[in-house]
């Protein structure tokens, strides 16, 4: 492929919202997460050819835009499922009984964390402090918050997800 | 006397019953602080007032704001190029949940605060580097921003003097190590939330080399108050030697876990009790981490002391973030202390071997005793460790020391639950599992 076909990986509307995200930084560079993070919420994670379009758009070598790519929590080196389930298993949640309900959870789910289920429905991962820690346990589905889990509740929580 | 004058952080939550927006924020008295530092005072006059009123930064560390402020060059000395002002609204220190209350109601008092901020150091640009989980919060912040500028009180000429300010969110990919300022701005330039070397410090050389201001968001929120109602009625709000309200918060087993807008230096005691509540049926209260995970555990002798920068730093511990996280005496201080290195062992950006290599390695070790495979001596290998570990300059930055406080006061204080694990082989707690 040559580099304008390899840019052209990403959608129009990709690439018109990194350019955007460039026109106010001082350099393209700088975008790079942002970059990153514009493909995640379009494909949902950040393949290899992905990454390589990328780097070549804000004009960096691929190696140096996976480093960024694999230092963040939130980016996403594999594909995952529909929805991403994440789980707190930070202090304030442990104390309330986080290691139970991450059991619970995975034993709901039939898969352990880091995997996804085989439907593609869900991937289930731990994530630090919500830092809504008066209503632990908490965890969060993709972008909505859910406070005082039980594993009563799961059933509930879980099948408004499709 | 309205709640803003004892509350100028959340009293105005408190009246509306939740979400401050613009014109609730203007019917208290909003944007009235920004208007009289932008068009009666000069950007010295304000970084004095703020130095006087010894408002200190409320992330953690405690440095004073204005002090801060100070080192900021201007004029001719600043050079050419933009300076930024850049809210730290990372908030991932586990069990620290008020920035994201603040953002969540009140978006507007940090949005003022970050006004008169960046006029104070005359930076034309600022950012607020928010959590990537913090979906509630941006939302806020974005309709929040958008209201602010159709109002004209961001962008150019605002209240119709040449100050103008370009302020946009950036969204985290998620680290805690990006809440360590200088990392922070690596992460705001799309790097590797890598440390930097210090010196130089972000007031000479931050954000893409150029004088950068970080605070937290709730340094920024107690910025108006003192521009409004002056120096003397600030101090006046602090029971102890340090100055102005501090939001102080509870999790664990209470039987109101929550949040309160109250006077600095308010005793932990009073905390727990009256504001949340006394702890539940059946529980009692062992130990409280006084600031986040990242602060030495205190216990009963202590819990009679004000909650304030001095008093908690000569306890040795650190008042840190203010929201207090509570051991009661169903969680097994091992296993706890397992949790937290994990959690430390997991964030460690890898730069320095310390705490790479020491981290995971000690989490390891707590494993082994907390699972009944504790050996005669495993007690002073942990000593030894979190004293090599937590050493300052041992490591680049200080995410290292913020690990090991809790665990060398665990071992302290809870160092006949250590000895039992190794003496029996099991944990003598069973609701770990719960």
């Amino acid at each position: 492929m040559s580099e304008t076909e390899l840019v052209h990986v990403l959608s129009g509307e990709e690439i018109a919202e990194i350019e955007a995200e460039i026109a106010h930084l001082p350099d393209r560079e700088s975008a790079a997460i942002d970059a990153l993070m514009i493909v995640q919420k379009h494909r949902g994670w950040v393949s290899d050819t992905s990454l390589h379009a990328i780097a070549r758009l804000l004009g960096m070598s691929s190696d140096a835009l996976d480093s960024i790519a694999t230092f963040y929590n939130l980016i996403f080196r594999q594909p995952v499922g529909r929805h991403v389930a994440m789980v707190c298993d930070s202090v304030s949640c442990y104390v309330m009984g986080a290691d139970g309900l991450g059991k619970a959870i995975q034993e709901y789910l039939g898969i352990a964390f880091g995997g996804t289920t085989d439907d593609d429905r869900f991937t289930l991962l731990p994530i630090v402090c919500l830092g809504a820690c008066d209503k632990a346990p908490t965890m969060m589905i993709d972008d909505e918050l859910i406070e005082n889990v039980t594993a009563e509740r799961l059933g509930e929580i879980f099948g408004r997800f499709e | 006397m309205s709640l803003m004058d004892t509350k100028p952080l959340l009293g105005r939550v408190e009246e509306v019953g939740g979400l401050v927006d613009l014109n609730a924020y203007e019917a208290g008295q909003g944007y009235e602080a920004a208007r009289k530092a932008l068009t009666s005072m000069s950007p010295e006059e304000i970084v004095s007032l703020v130095k006087d009123s010894n408002l200190r930064g409320r992330g953690g560390a405690g440095f004073p704001t204005g002090l801060k402020w100070s080192f900021v060059p201007q004029g001719d000395a600043a050079g050419e190029g933009a300076k930024y002002l850049v809210c730290n609204a990372d908030e991932m220190e586990p069990g620290t949940f008020k920035d994201r209350f603040l953002l969540e109601n009140n978006p507007h008092v940090l949005i003022e605060g970050m006004i008169i901020g960046a006029y104070a150091i005359q930076a034309e640009k600022a950012y607020i580097f928010l959590r990537g989980e913090y979906h509630q919060p941006y939302q806020r912040l974005v309709e929040a921003l958008a209201d602010a500028t159709a109002r004209g009180f961001l962008g150019g000429g605002i209240f119709g003097t040449d100050f103008n300010l370009d302020l946009r969110i950036h969204s985290s990919a998620g680290r805690y190590i990006c809440g360590e300022e200088t990392a922070l701005l690596n992460a705001l330039e799309g790097k590797r939330a890598q440390p930097r070397t210090k010196p130089p410090f972000p007031p000479a050389s931050g954000a893409w080399g150029r004088p950068t201001i970080v605070n937290n968001v709730e340094t920024f929120c107690n910025v108006p108050g003192i521009v409004r109602n002056g120096v003397e009625w600030y101090q006046g709000l602090g029971l102890t030697e340090d100055a102005g309200t501090k939001i102080y918060g509870i999790s664990g087993r209470v039987n109101r876990p929550g949040l309160w807008e109250l006077p600095i230096g308010t005793p932990i005691r009073e905390l727990v009790e009256r504001h949340a509540g006394g702890m539940r049926e059946g529980f009692e209260l062992k130990g409280i981490l006084p600031g986040g995970a990242s602060t030495d555990f205190l216990v009963e002798e202590h819990f009679d002391l004000a909650m304030d920068y001095g008093t908690i730093q000569a306890a040795g511990s650190r008042m840190g973030t203010g929201t207090m996280i509570l051991m009661d005496n169903s969680v097994c201080p091992v296993d706890m202390s397992r949790n937290l290195q994990h959690f430390f062992a997991q964030e460690s950006c890898g730069f320095c071997t310390p705490c790479r290599e020491g981290l995971p390695w000690v989490e390891a070790l707590l494993l082994d005793i907390e699972e009944g495979r504790g050996q005669e001596g495993d007690l002073e290998v942990l000593d030894r460790n979190a004293q090599f570990i937590g050493a300052p300059g041992n490591t680049f930055c200080l995410h290292a020391t913020g690990a090991i406080e809790p665990l060398q006061s665990a071992l302290k204080y809870f160092r006949e639950d250590f000895e039992e694990h190794i003496r029996t082989g099991k944990c003598p707690y069973h609701r770990r599992h719960l």
